[in-house]
């Protein structure tokens, strides 16, 4: 039983970040029907500067995520002013090369300068604590990342719903034009969105660096996830993604301890390509 | 008096080819003029350029006494000039009430769009049993009705109708007609696009008939429907 609960606590904790690491992909396509190709290398730059952070400045991931968040809300932007903005309304895969350059350029610009090699904070403040809940050991950073997690999706998802802005959102993801109409600035739309998408995963890599250890592939796992929960969960919808996500958490969780280790992300893949063979539009989608 | 809408000999063209050669029309302040014309003749294309959604190859949009020929629709609307496009394109997953709040974003005072919105379910009391449906879920008639509620929810000074008369059944047509003429009364000057010809000069004091482009005829109301072309080419008889 105490197997059981471990099993599942881990595996909804591994879901729940990869709520947050979804939800800004899952956002930008379901506004603008971009694929952000570096989501995964944004993660990793979140994760660099947090780990720069903590090693130099000694200050605790705990707080540095604000730091990473807000870098990666204007990286986002800036990516999005001057990368993806030019490359829209041309080649459908324009964005997509586009982002998948930038995620080369981010990728080997980090090995060249911080070196292939594993770094990992030590001595943070959440550094190997634990605690015992109905009979399963819960890493302490683990579950600070998940909590932090819900809460962020959440608050997303309540932007998106619940506030004018988020209306705007909406229209502007339905019908670009007819927003317009609305004298809602579309361009600043998609600026802010993929600051948010991008504010997302910063927040995500910066809290993961309180137990995970970062270098230049760091994105790419994480990445081909979100990829999975996305088109999983529904393009552009959150919830969906956030279904998702746990799902594919609790799969992976679940696979890796009572069929294989080896064999768990044969599992999420393997569940992604039924959805998508069987119902392509994903689980909740429209 | 200037005219609150002046379009100066405009052209327009989509990817390089020209659609519109050369409009010209007026629209005074508490008119209702009708732009009338076959399929193609570039009564959209006209009304898109006023809107801001395009900008014409040469001449000039002034309304209000501004130049507006170069500005984004997303101002424009600011500048109390609003477009109800054809087709009604509402925001489909979203709710009536969502929308109509959305056709207010250019104000931020939550007690105005309350007031408004206010307003527009005694316009359309449909919509009030509505509003917490999504736009999608609704019949085409009341499709229109909350497009309509939604281009006024900016409080404009010049609305511009766009097919009102698309895909709803005549008894329909002839409902959506009154409100207009209930709207111009609560004294907003209106634009309108149509191609059922006898049922919009009814309403409208004025009338210009596009073909391919350009303005063939043009006069009052009166005019045009006591006039031999007009009714032989539009109105089939």
């Amino acid at each position: 039983m105490s197997n059981f609960m471990q099993v599942l606590i881990d595996g909804l904790l591994s879901g729940l970040l990869y709520a947050l690491v979804s939800a800004g992909l899952s956002m930008i396509w379901g506004v603008m029907d971009v694929i952000n190709f570096a989501h995964g290398e944004f993660l990793m730059v979140a994760m660099y500067i947090c780990y720069w952070l903590g090693f130099i400045l000694k200050i605790d991931p705990l707080f540095t995520w604000v730091a990473s968040g807000i870098f990666l809300f204007i990286l986002g932007a800036v990516t999005y002013r001057w990368i993806v903005k030019g490359s829209l309304g041309k080649a459908a895969m324009a964005p997509l090369l586009a982002t998948f350059g930038l995620s080369m350029l981010l990728k080997n610009f980090c090995m060249n300068r911080f070196s292939p090699n594993f770094r990992l904070l030590s001595g943070t403040l959440l550094d190997g604590k634990t605690f015992e809940f109905c009979g399963a050991i819960i890493s302490l950073p683990q579950f600070v990342t998940g909590i932090f997690s819900l809460i962020v999706v959440a608050a997303l998802y309540w932007l998106v719903k619940k506030t004018r802005l988020g209306w705007a959102i909406q229209a502007t993801a339905m019908d670009k034009e007819a927003a317009e109409l609305m004298g809602i600035d579309t361009e600043k739309i998609f600026l802010l969105v993929f600051g948010l998408g991008g504010a997302c995963v910063g927040v995500a890599g910066g809290l993961m660096t309180t137990y995970l250890a970062v270098h230049p592939e760091v994105g790419g796992l994480f990445s081909l996830i979100a990829f999975v929960v996305v088109a999983l969960g529904g393009f552009g919808s959150i919830p969906g993604a956030f279904a998702a996500a746990i799902l594919i958490g609790l799969v992976e969780s679940f696979t890796g301890f009572y069929v294989a280790a080896v064999l768990k992300y044969v599992a999420v893949f393997a569940i992604y390509l039924v959805v998508i063979l069987v119902r392509p539009k994903g689980l909740f989608g429209w | 008096m200037a005219a609150l809408l002046e379009v100066r000999d405009i052209h327009c063209s989509y990817d390089h080819v020209p659609v519109i050669h050369g409009v010209s029309l007026e629209v005074n302040s508490g008119e209702i003029v009708a732009i009338l014309g076959a399929n193609g003749a570039g009564k959209s294309t006209t009304m898109r350029t006023i809107a801001g959604l395009m900008h014409p190859t040469e001449g000039s949009v002034v309304f209000d006494g501004k130049d507006i020929t170069k500005m984004p629709a997303s101002s424009s609307i600011k500048q109390g000039l609003s477009y109800v496009p054809e087709g009604r394109r509402l925001f489909a997953k979203l709710t009536v009430r969502e929308n109509l709040e959305l056709g207010a974003f250019t104000n931020a005072d939550k007690n105005s769009v309350q007031e408004r919105l206010e307003e527009m379910f005694e316009l359309f009391p449909i919509l009030k049993d509505r509003a917490g449906q999504t736009a999608e879920t609704m019949s085409g008639g009341e499709q229109q009705m909350c497009a309509i509620a939604r281009g006024l929810m900016s409080r404009p000074k010049l609305i511009m109708l766009d097919e009102l008369s698309l895909g709803l059944q005549p008894s329909l047509v002839e409902k959506v007609f009154e409100t207009v003429a209930e709207i111009r009364k609560r004294g907003v000057t209106i634009l309108l696009v149509e191609q059922m010809v006898q049922e919009a000069l009814e309403i409208a004091d004025r009338g210009y008939v596009l073909q391919t482009g350009r303005v063939v005829y043009s006069g009052t109301a009166k005019e045009l429907l006591d006039s031999e072309e007009v009714r032989k080419a539009y109105m089939g008889m």
